[in-house]
């Protein structure tokens, strides 16, 4: 709309960490403690074959639901075919397949809360 | 023989009738409710098998093999199985042969069930009898037969390595207590018919020891206490049995027939599964079995423990244990009794409740069948896995430009998943959403072949897809096939090469004897200490849920040290992720059979 100029102001993509309900993010970090330890090298995004899809990676996932956009994480884990090119191609060792099969268990998505 | 009791009748042998009537019921009650817990086309498979001579014959081979003669276990070690054999075999004729005794000698008395079983005490030998001593003889015999049995089983207990374990089960209470009970009676018996042999006869046994028995106790009155303590013993162990490792007796007897009619497991702990989990001994063999058993903390994950567990109903314990196996299959394959710890592990992962369910909706197989314009032979499916190591589908192509095959490559630039990872996740309905994309693109290819080197794919393209006109090969057999047509020639070299068998391979599609045609043609071919049925998995398998990498580590120096005894030079394998588990770990080169192949093409 404001694109008279040539340029438009978008929605900042800020995230308020305060205003961020992280319980179950730390219920997922007390189970899976390997989803502190990502480094987010991307390697997984690289591999992932539901990637070029879906836009999954496990590195977002864990982002996503780390800043509290968890409809997007949500999305894209549901499309993880729990191959495990993720988990080989790892640097820092994580159980993708496990922290995911964690997700899976510990969010729920909004029409089935 | 004349009866010495005109009731036939005497109160010491109600212990054994009230652990007789027990037992009896506890095993009816348990064996109709495991077939009511089978679904209904199955419950009809299980009774019609009854009707089928050829599984009829079958099941009486069994019963005689498997719960008498126990030859799983005299292959695997002599004397374990003599232990077993002697036992079970000789109780089993004493049985019979007491049974026989009544019928011939007091066959009005053949409705008492105590009878066969307390038969010197209650008749006299007469002048007639002794024509029949040959089945004295027997009795005798078969005693002394099950008390060497007894002996040996407690050496054991003090000594399990003479029995080729170095881990056994830790008793529990109920074990302990059937152990106890089952050993005193065969001793029991002895003592007591040894008292009453001068009156109802015996044999090379019962008879010298009544000798000794009388040089210093004349009093035949003393025979009663000690009829009394055997049937006790008997008593005791028929009470206890139901809640101890004994039960194994009783429901191997009810699992031998399902297994032969064909019945699958499809519960953790209903049906089928529960006369698995009854029928387990207890015997450990699983326990070093298990690869995960090399780092010593995880023997409490092995079969034997989810089978107690189960019966506990420990659901964290269970859950665990399930999730960690790495579905290698070996326990199921050595288990002298058939318990499927694999598949008990996947039936339970299959019951957990996940919120975020899968949505393919977007992983469009279109895209695949588009690039696919041409019609050729032979449709390539690498698998994710061989994404990861390229120089393997360098190898088979190069292989199939060699032999001039007309292929194509079905996943050369991404794919979907064969689903297998996701099927032993226990997530049936995303696997089966995998295989209906994939089926549409392999058909749509209208290939006539599909090549996998993958033997994870391979399992479930046997197993689970539903490809007819379309033969399924995986490479070592196909490459076997192109040199046995003379399409391809490999140069032999001195290389001395092991052949690892992948688990889902060998165990699980049964390919053992096409790759090492080729591994044969290619160098010299030297076996590991461990191989074929019971090869040790590589420790990187996709079946485990739980086990992290630093925790796999163990388990892959394990299986290595035993593929290299031998000291070949190289180490080959037939699978992606086996080699890239094995590289990382090995102090020597480890190659796939494929590039073993291509780089000595001529
Ligand atoms: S396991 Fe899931 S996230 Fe990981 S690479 Fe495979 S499809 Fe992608
Ligand atoms: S590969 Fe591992 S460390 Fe790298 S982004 Fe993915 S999960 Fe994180
Ligand atoms: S599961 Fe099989 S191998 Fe393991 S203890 Fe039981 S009977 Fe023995
Ligand atoms: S399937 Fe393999 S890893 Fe799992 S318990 Fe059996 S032997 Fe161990
Ligand atoms: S089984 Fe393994 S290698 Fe084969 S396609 Fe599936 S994930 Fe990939």
């Amino acid at each position: 709309m404001m694109n008279i100029f040539g340029f438009r102001l978008s929605a900042s993509s800020a995230i308020d960490m305060d205003k961020v309900d992280r319980t179950l993010f730390d219920k997922l970090c007390a189970e899976e403690p390997d989803a502190r330890r990502c480094m987010s090298c991307g390697s997984c995004s690289a591999t992932c074959p539901a990637g070029e899809f879906t836009g999954m990676s496990v590195r977002k996932v864990l982002h996503n639901l780390q800043r509290g956009k968890e409809r997007e994480a949500l999305k894209m884990v549901s499309s993880c075919m729990l191959c495990g090119k993720c988990n080989m191609v790892c640097p820092r060792g994580i159980n993708t397949r496990h922290l995911i099969l964690s997700v899976c268990r510990i969010y729920k998505t909004e029409e089935s809360r | 023989m004349r009866d010495l009791y005109p009731s036939g009748f005497d109160s010491f042998i109600l212990p054994f009738m009230i652990g007789m009537t027990f037992v009896l019921c506890w095993c009816g009650i348990g064996a109709v409710r495991v077939i009511a817990e089978l679904d209904r086309e199955d419950r009809k498979k299980f009774f019609l098998s009854f009707l089928n001579p050829k599984i009829l014959g079958k099941n009486i081979r069994d019963w005689f093999c498997d719960c008498l003669f126990h030859v799983k276990l005299w292959k695997r070690n002599k004397l374990l199985g003599y232990m077993h054999s002697s036992i079970a075999f000789g109780w089993f004729m004493i049985i019979v042969i007491g049974h026989i005794e009544v019928f011939i000698y007091t066959p009005e008395r053949i409705h008492r069930m105590w009878y066969p079983i307390f038969f010197r005490y209650f008749v006299a030998v007469t002048e007639s009898t002794m024509k029949g001593s040959f089945f004295f003889f027997l009795m005798d015999f078969f005693l002394l037969m099950i008390l060497s049995g007894i002996i040996l089983a407690m050496v054991k207990r003090v000594r399990s390595r003479l029995f080729g374990m170095r881990r056994t089960t830790r008793a529990s209470l109920t074990d302990l207590i059937g152990l106890y009970a089952l050993w005193s009676i065969f001793p029991l018996r002895l003592l007591a018919e040894g008292f009453t042999a001068d009156i109802s006869g015996g044999s090379f046994l019962t008879k010298s020891l009544n000798m000794v028995l009388h040089s210093f106790m004349s009093d035949s009155m003393n025979a009663l206490p000690v009829w009394w303590a055997y049937s006790i013993a008997l008593g005791v162990f028929m009470c206890i049995l139901p809640f101890s490792r004994y039960m194994h007796i009783p429901a191997e007897i009810l699992l031998i027939p399902l297994r032969n009619a064909g019945i699958k497991l499809k519960h953790e702990d209903k049906g089928v599964a529960r006369a698995e989990l009854y029928s387990c001994p207890s015997c450990g063999v699983c326990i070093d079995t298990c690869p995960l058993s090399a780092v010593p903390a995880n023997s409490r994950d092995a079969t034997v423990y989810l089978n107690r567990q189960l019966k506990r109903h420990n659901e964290k314990r269970i859950d665990q244990i399930s999730e960690k196996c790495m579905l290698c299959g070996k326990c199921s394959v050595v288990c002298p009794v058939g318990v499927e710890g694999d598949k008990i592990r996947i039936a339970h992962r299959s019951r957990k409740k996940y919120s975020i369910a899968h949505d393919y909706s977007l992983i469009d197989e279109g895209k695949f069948i588009g690039n696919m314009t041409e019609k050729r032979r032979v449709l390539y499916f690498m698998g994710c896995m061989t994404a990861l190591t390229p120089a393997i589908r360098k190898a088979v192509t190069a292989i199939m430009d060699k032999a001039g095959e007309d292929y194509t490559i079905m996943d050369g630039d991404g794919g979907i998943c064969c689903g297998r990872p996701m099927l032993v996740a226990g997530r049936k309905d995303a696997a089966m959403e995998m295989i209906e994309k994939n089926t549409k693109i392999i058909k749509s290819s209208g290939a006539s072949v599909l090549l996998v080197n993958c033997p994870i794919c391979y399992k479930i393209f046997k197993e689970n897809y539903s490809l007819e006109g379309i033969e399924i090969l995986h490479h070592t057999e196909f490459i076997d096939r192109l040199v046995s047509e003379g399409r391809i020639a490999i140069d032999r070299s001195e290389t001395k090469y092991v052949y690892h068998d992948p688990c889902e391979l060998g165990r699980g599609c049964g390919i053992y004897d096409q790759p090492r045609n080729v591994v044969a043609a290619a160098g010299t071919l030297v076996e590991a200490d461990v191989n074929g049925k019971e090869s040790i998995c590589c420790g990187g398998s996709i079946g485990s849920l739980s086990l992290g990498f630093d925790k796999r580590k163990a388990l892959t120096e394990n299986a290595l040290k035993h593929l290299t005894c031998g000291s070949p030079d190289a180490i080959v394998t037939a699978c992606p992720l086996c080699k890239t588990t094995f590289n990382r770990y090995s102090d020597r080169p480890v190659a796939d059979i494929a590039e073993v192949t291509a780089e000595r093409l001529i």
